[in-house]
């Protein structure tokens, strides 16, 4: 059941990648994140690549779902990138006309940089992938629970989020269903100018909020009638447990951040 | 009633969540008729695909494969004129009090009719008529529909579709957590309407019992597919298989079933206590004219 309750990002897949523990994949995707930033020259960032694609051949998430990630932050891409061509002035001139000089330097620092947010985007993709949100949110709590010596209630921040990402499909489920109810009464939500528009949306947004409260109400009365009390002296049903699997890849990472270090150390660096 | 099909779907398939690893096909080439004016009774278990089936009767979804004729013309055929679709078939879904949003519910009614760009005065015979229709008071009309009971939201919601006063009425599971006096009057008031406008009437349920007694003709739905569509009394005949499907068969049929297990050869289409009485006592008394 647990498993079925998705923001829509979760790709159910059996894999090595799926079955590893939360709250590795949240380290490991933050120590890829940095050790990315540490990338200054191709070498270095050819090795980040290459353990991306690895990590996604062994997810067995197919690619066109990273595409699928990827394809709102083209834009972004393109224009870091041509800002780049533009603003960095280094190496041989190649083009120049007015006020704009293409150069090497910045044809190659383009480049790099779009490679680096692509890895970046398809690494924590990866993660959404092969996390239920629920569990991620579990390592998050688990992460942070240090965090409660200074008397901030990690445990109730969790619940908060984990409680958001459940009830994200029931609620697009919930506008898809009104919306259908209203369409059936004739409701036109298509044409139109822009107010009229809106205005349409109001037979769709007044009982979203009433099922939303509702729903708010029930779940906490069931929360309150099974004692629920905060995160004080609560157990857990599910234990996360550190396998074989997870030391491994931990390994694995920390040899491509000895790798990059090295290899930044012996060429010159690009940025 | 007349046999010229209304509605009709031609090998209608419905996949949901195309091209990702958890499809599910909810319709599989359905293809069925429903008559003008008759009053079909569409049944199955949980997930078979009624609720799927219906909203592609009004153009809410479109078909993977396949077509849905109203009156002969593809619904699909021209974008423009959806919407009139809707306004012919009109389609109450199920737990369809969630779906009320005026201050009061005369305005809640007159939603459909004002999209159909009606005048006032109409509207207003609407309203009015649609109230009457599900046995509401006028008091009702300008109460705030978030004050009423489920079950005359539930009433409530099913006059705003009625007041649009569509050709084809499709009511999903309209007795759906109502208790049994709740669900007799809302089967009286649904019959009571056809009767009044002769409109097409679909009713989406569960209960075979409820079906059976206004029904025309049944419409099975198993695993996506038609199972049977057919007379009430031939459908009945096939009470066995219809119970391997997870469907809750009349007792009185449970009764007839169990009866000609024990050796007896009697009908298992009989759903009411009067065919019964009906059938046993004629059996009875020519049973005992027949040994003397
Ligand atoms: N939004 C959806 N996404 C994916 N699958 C769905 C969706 N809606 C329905 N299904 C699936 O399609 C199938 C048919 O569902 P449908 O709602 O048509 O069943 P039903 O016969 O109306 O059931 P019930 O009697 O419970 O109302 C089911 O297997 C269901 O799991
Ligand atoms: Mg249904």
């Amino acid at each position: 059941m647990l498993s079925d309750i998705t923001i829509g990002q979760y790709y159910k897949a059996q894999s090595v990648v799926h079955r590893m523990d939360a709250r590795m994949k949240l380290i490991l995707t933050v120590l890829f994140i940095v050790i990315i930033f540490l990338c200054k020259n191709f070498f270095s960032l050819a090795v980040m690549f290459a353990l991306t694609a690895v990590s996604i051949l062994v997810s067995r998430v197919p690619f066109r779902m990273f595409f699928k990630s990827l394809k709102p932050i083209i834009p972004i891409i393109l224009i870091t990138a041509v800002l780049n061509i533009f603003y960095i002035d280094k190496g041989t001139v190649l083009f120049s006309w007015w006020k704009i000089t293409v150069t090497t330097g910045g044809l190659s620092t383009a480049f790099f940089m779009a490679v680096r947010i692509i890895c970046l985007i398809m690494v924590s993709s990866l993660l959404t992938y092969t996390t239920v949100p629920t569990l991620l949110t579990d390592a998050i709590e688990r992460l942070l629970s240090p965090l409660k010596v200074f008397h901030i209630s990690v445990h109730t921040l969790a619940m908060m989020m984990t409680l958001a990402l459940r009830f994200i499909p029931t609620l697009i489920e919930e506008v898809d269903r009104i919306t259908n109810a209203q369409k059936a009464r004739g409701a036109d939500f298509e044409s139109g100018k822009f107010i009229d528009r809106v205005k349409a949306m109001v037979p769709v947004l007044i009982p979203l909020f009433v099922s939303a409260f509702r729903r708010a109400y029930e779940l906490s009365f069931a929360m309150t009638c099974r004692c629920y009390h905060g995160g004080e002296g609560r157990t857990r049903m599910k234990q996360m447990k550190l396998s074989a699997v997870d030391f491994v890849a931990l390994a694995i990472f920390l040899v491509a951040l000895a790798g990059v270090i090295v290899l930044n150390y012996f060429f010159t660096a690009l940025i | 009633m007349n046999d010229t099909p209304i509605l009709r779907t031609e090998n209608l398939t419905y996949i949901y969540q195309k091209g990702t690893s958890s499809e599910v096909a909810a319709l599989q080439d359905v293809s069925v008729e429903i008559r003008q004016g008759e009053l079909v009774g569409v049944i199955g278990h949980t997930g078979s695909g009624k609720s799927t089936l219906i909203e592609h009767f009004n153009a809410l979804k479109k078909g993977t494969a396949g077509r849905v004729l109203l009156d002969g013309n593809d619904i699909w055929a021209d974008k423009s004129k959806i919407r009139a679709v809707r306004f012919r078939v009109g389609v109450c879904f199920q737990y369809p009090e969630y779906q009320l949003f005026e201050e009061t519910v005369a305005k809640d009614i007159a939603f459909g009719p004002r999209n159909m760009g009606l005048p006032q005065d109409e509207i207003d015979r609407r309203v009015k008529e649609a109230l009457t229709n599900v046995g509401l008071s006028e008091d009702y009309a300008e109460k705030s529909p978030f004050d009423l009971s489920g079950g005359e939201k539930r009433r409530v919601a099913i006059a705003g579709i009625m007041a649009m006063e569509p050709q084809v009425l499709v009511l999903d599971e309209p007795c759906a957590g109502l208790d049994p006096r709740g669900r007799a009057t809302v089967l009286q008031m649904i019959a009571d309407y056809r009767q009044k406008t002769g409109c097409t009437v679909l009713l989406v349920t569960h209960s075979m019992e409820e079906v059976a007694a206004i029904a025309d003709r049944i419409l099975v739905m198993n695993q996506s597919r038609v199972a049977f569509f057919d007379t009430v009394d031939n459908v009945f005949a096939h009470a066995e298989e219809l119970q391997t499907m997870g469907l809750d068969i009349p007792q009185m049929t449970q009764l007839m079933l169990s009866l000609r297990e024990k050796g007896y050869d009697v009908p298992v289409n009989l759903y009411t206590v009067q065919q019964v009485y009906d059938t046993i006592f004629a059996r009875w008394k020519g049973g005992v004219h027949g040994a003397q």
